[in-house]
């Protein structure tokens, strides 16, 4: 009995040092992979002004094409915010794998010796943060421009949670999509139709909070859009191995 | 050329048959519906052809995860084949269901989470013949499909949930139905047999023209490869 458990607590010890080595080493791989994108980007701002510039630019098409007066406001904002956030995300996310294809950056990281996972991660990380720079630009200048006040931690929450799940995925299908014939046209093609869950329950929870509907209605949204982050981040991690496979 | 293999022979004749007996049985065994009339007798073909449109689509799903394990190119193919069938079908899902509609919801498209969920599936699905056609290498190309046939299975019925917690009018014919479900009825005995009866059909359609579509792609690679060789 006390053999047993000894012999138990000795194999233990060098094995759990061992993983957190190799934890250690695995977010050193991931800050490294998203430092660079965020480094490469503090140095010549293409992604995120370009971003920011669309974004801005959506928003005013859309106030000349459905005359956003008043009432109409209060029912569209959702959408509109929502339509913007993904037209500048597809745009960051070409961008963002087209710069490692295009002077084989991406076979560089393919031959680090890192765990192929912290590849995805790293790029999801970085494509996520200049999505929710973007969004933390376009929110104050939206609530400016049309006095709303937009900053409800509710919908803080949801756009953090649906910009996730679009990530997610997006950061896949870019990935698949910079290696073919066709790239720019066919990440949207691509990425829009598995979205579109995203799309309804982060549309529908935006506006529950901002025309403060009650939170037990609010919910189901939420917890949709919870399942559909948990279940593409998972499978994702599980297929991005055999997209970058050479 | 290889000659047809007598199993698929077969495999033909019987499946007219049974499609022949299919329409025989819609349009003389079963009765008129009392409230809808002969429009009613859509639903037959309409159920049947959702039925393999869906199961088209997983079949591609489950040859792209069979794909990504083994590496057999012959499971790329069936990947292939189902999802052309599957997009087929679920377009004469969709058309049968607008005639239909027409008559008893008075339009031919509504926003409905099942007419929805079946159109963004068939955009999914468009898409995942634009990426192969992107791409030149055969091995990256059939990789690619299966991850893509495998994201696309899994968020059909997130589409369908998320478009559900909207109010549905869609006629929900088995199972329970939902109130203001509009252009609802409950099957006679002879009804469900004629349904249960084109379930079957429409399942040896679709197995007989994924048998034909993978041998078809077959011949083509072997077509392909002569060709190399008178090159040479």
């Amino acid at each position: 009995m006390h053999d047993a458990s000894g012999h138990k607590g000795i194999s233990n010890i060098p094995a759990g040092s061992e993983w957190k080595n190799s934890a250690r080493r695995y977010l050193r791989a991931l800050w490294a992979i998203i430092w660079k994108d965020l480094a490469a980007e503090l140095r010549s701002r293409e992604l995120l002004s370009a971003m920011l510039v669309f974004a801005l630019l959506v928003i005013f098409i859309f106030n000349f094409a459905l005359e956003l007066e008043y009432k109409t406001r209060l029912s569209v904002t959702a959408g509109v915010l929502w339509v913007t956030f993904s037209f500048a995300g597809t745009l960051g996310l070409t961008r963002s794998m087209a710069m490692e294809k295009d002077r084989g950056c991406l076979d560089g990281l393919l031959l680090a010796p890192v765990d192929r996972s912290a590849i995805y991660f790293g790029k999801s990380l970085g494509n996520l943060s200049f999505m929710l720079t973007v969004e933390a630009i376009v929110l104050p200048v939206y609530s400016l421009i049309y006095n709303i006040n937009l900053f409800h931690p509710g919908l803080l929450l949801v756009i953090f949670l649906g910009s996730v799940g679009y990530v997610a995925v997006g950061t896949l299908l870019s990935t698949m999509a910079v290696q073919t014939r066709t790239r720019d046209v066919l990440l949207p093609i691509l990425l829009f139709p598995l979205v579109i869950p995203v799309l309804i329950a982060a549309v529908k929870s935006s506006a529950g909070f901002l025309q403060n509907i009650e939170w037990v209605e609010i919910l189901p949204w939420l917890n949709l859009l919870v399942v559909y982050d948990v279940i593409f981040i998972a499978i994702a991690f599980m297929l991005f191995d055999y997209v970058v496979e050479e | 050329m290889q000659p047809k293999p007598v199993l698929l022979v077969y495999l033909d004749g019987f499946t007219t048959v049974l499609f022949v007996l299919a329409v025989g049985m819609v349009f003389f065994y079963a009765p008129t519906e009392a409230v809808m009339g002969n429009v009613q007798r859509v639903f037959y073909f309409h159920v049947a052809s959702g039925w393999v449109g869906m199961l088209s689509f997983m079949a591609a799903a489950i040859s792209g995860i069979i794909y990504l394990r083994s590496g057999k190119r012959g499971w790329d193919l069936a990947g292939l084949s189902a999802v052309e069938i599957g997009i087929v079908f679920i377009f004469i899902n969709i058309a049968t269901g607008a005639i239909w509609a027409r008559p008893i919801w008075n339009t031919w498209w509504t926003w409905d989470p099942r007419l929805t969920t079946a159109t963004i599936m068939e955009l999914i699905y468009a898409a995942y013949l634009m990426l192969r056609q992107g791409i030149e290498d055969p091995d990256r190309r059939a990789r690619f499909g299966a991850v893509y046939a495998i994201l696309g299975f899994v968020s059909v019925p997130l589409t369908f949930f998320s478009a559900r917690l909207f109010r549905t009018i869609h006629p929900i014919v088995i199972g329970t139905n939902q109130p203001g479900a509009a252009g609802d009825f409950d099957m006679t005995p002879r009804m469900a047999q004629t349904f249960m009866f084109s379930l079957l059909a429409f399942t040896f359609i679709f197995i007989d023209l994924l048998w034909h579509r993978i041998r078809l792609g077959r011949l083509e690679e072997k077509v392909e490869q002569l060709k190399l060789k008178m090159m040479v």
